[in-house]
């Protein structure tokens, strides 16, 4: 478990000093969820110590953006002069974005894969 | 000056009390979430940020002192943005064998995403921090709020459409395909991880454990794509 954290922090680290010395336009985190995505790919398989740490972290994702979603407070004119575009945009856009891909994914699956579930 | 309010003196100047609030508050409207039969609209994060926005401003409470507390949830955001290549890496099999499709519905996916919420949010008059905030709300938000940050967006702003688009991609994603007559789980999942992230993710799993993984292992690309994608898009469009 400390293992997997101290693990995860570096990788952190890791990352965020290469988006410093290179100037990536990527966040440090993304960065190091690359390098250790292809870190187990090489691999082959993920340690079992890391996979309880992840599945701990990661089943409580949505806890983590509370603080960050609370930031609204200080956006409240912003967002109630505006509440109507930024409504219409953000369940447009979802609804856009969903059906174009479903379907491209579709269309370009060999037949084999397709599945017409009936659910 | 009554005892009550002294303690509350007290306890607000220390970081105890906003984290302990998060916290609990959020199991609070879990269990709320649950009890409805995870309607979507009771969605927790949705919920707890309410209900702490009320607080807040009930009590006159600075975002920032609120923030000295809670900000030790937020820290894991990190970490836990490394951890999604672990599930990432689960899906390695179907990723190889896909990937061609994969990678051409993740493409366009991603730029239908961000385009789609440039042009309607244009077309409807937003600009600057609004506008540019609202661009990587269909990626996790660690990711979204890393993008937000470099691109000159806000990233809590950012948190806040991020939230609301998972829970709206969610709400209406399968009974939108369905309604289209596209049945196929693989496709359902992966369009509901670009369009809606951990959310539509969650969602998934409800419907299945192939359209789950899927969902999972769409979230992750997009995250890292849209990354790339944002950054490029608003230089290119002179924002």
């Amino acid at each position: 478990m400390i293992a997997s954290i101290a693990a995860l922090l570096v990788l952190q680290l890791i990352g965020t000093i290469i988006i410093r010395l290179t100037g990536i336009p990527l966040p440090g985190p993304v960065v190091g969820m690359l390098i250790l995505f292809a870190y187990l790919l090489w691999r082959g398989a993920t340690p079992h110590a890391l996979e309880g740490t992840t599945k701990a972290l990661l089943s409580n994702l949505a806890l983590l953006f509370v603080p960050a979603g609370v930031g609204i407070i200080t956006h409240l004119h912003g967002v109630a002069a505006h509440w109507i575009a930024l409504s219409v945009t953000l369940i447009a856009s979802a609804a856009i974005a969903i059906v174009v891909t479903g379907f491209t994914l579709h269309w370009l699956m060999p037949a084999a894969e397709k599945d017409h579930g009936s659910a | 000056m009554n005892a009550i309010t002294q303690i509350w003196v007290y306890l607000a100047e220390q970081p105890l009390l906003w984290l302990t609030l998060t916290v609990g508050i959020f199991w609070l409207a879990q269990q709320l979430y649950r009890l409805a039969g995870d309607f979507p609209l009771l969605n927790p994060v949705l919920v707890s940020v309410a209900v702490l926005v009320v607080l807040l401003l009930a009590t006159g409470t600075p975002y920032h002192e609120y923030f000295d507390g809670a900000q030790f949830i937020s820290f894991l955001l990190g970490p836990a943005t490394v951890a999604l290549a672990v599930p990432l890496a689960s899906q390695a099999a179907t990723l190889k064998r896909l990937w061609l499709p994969i990678a051409i519905a993740l493409t366009v996916g991603s730029l239908t995403a961000v385009l789609s919420a440039l042009a309607i949010g244009t077309a409807l008059g937003l600009r600057g921090e609004m506008m540019l905030s609202m661009l990587p709300k269909s990626v996790t938000t660690p990711i979204a709020m890393g993008i937000s940050d470099q691109i000159g967006g806000s990233p809590s702003l950012t948190a806040v459409f991020v939230i609301l688009t998972g829970i709206v991609g969610a709400a209406i994603g399968i009974p939108l395909l369905r309604v289209l007559g596209l049945r196929d789980p693989v496709a359902k999942g992966f369009a509901l991880g670009v369009g809606s992230h951990g959310i539509g993710t969650a969602r998934a799993f409800e419907h299945s454990d192939r359209a789950g993984a899927f969902s999972g292992l769409a979230m992750g690309l997009n995250g890292a794509l849209t990354a790339i994608l944002v950054p490029i898009i608003v230089w290119l469009a002179g924002l």
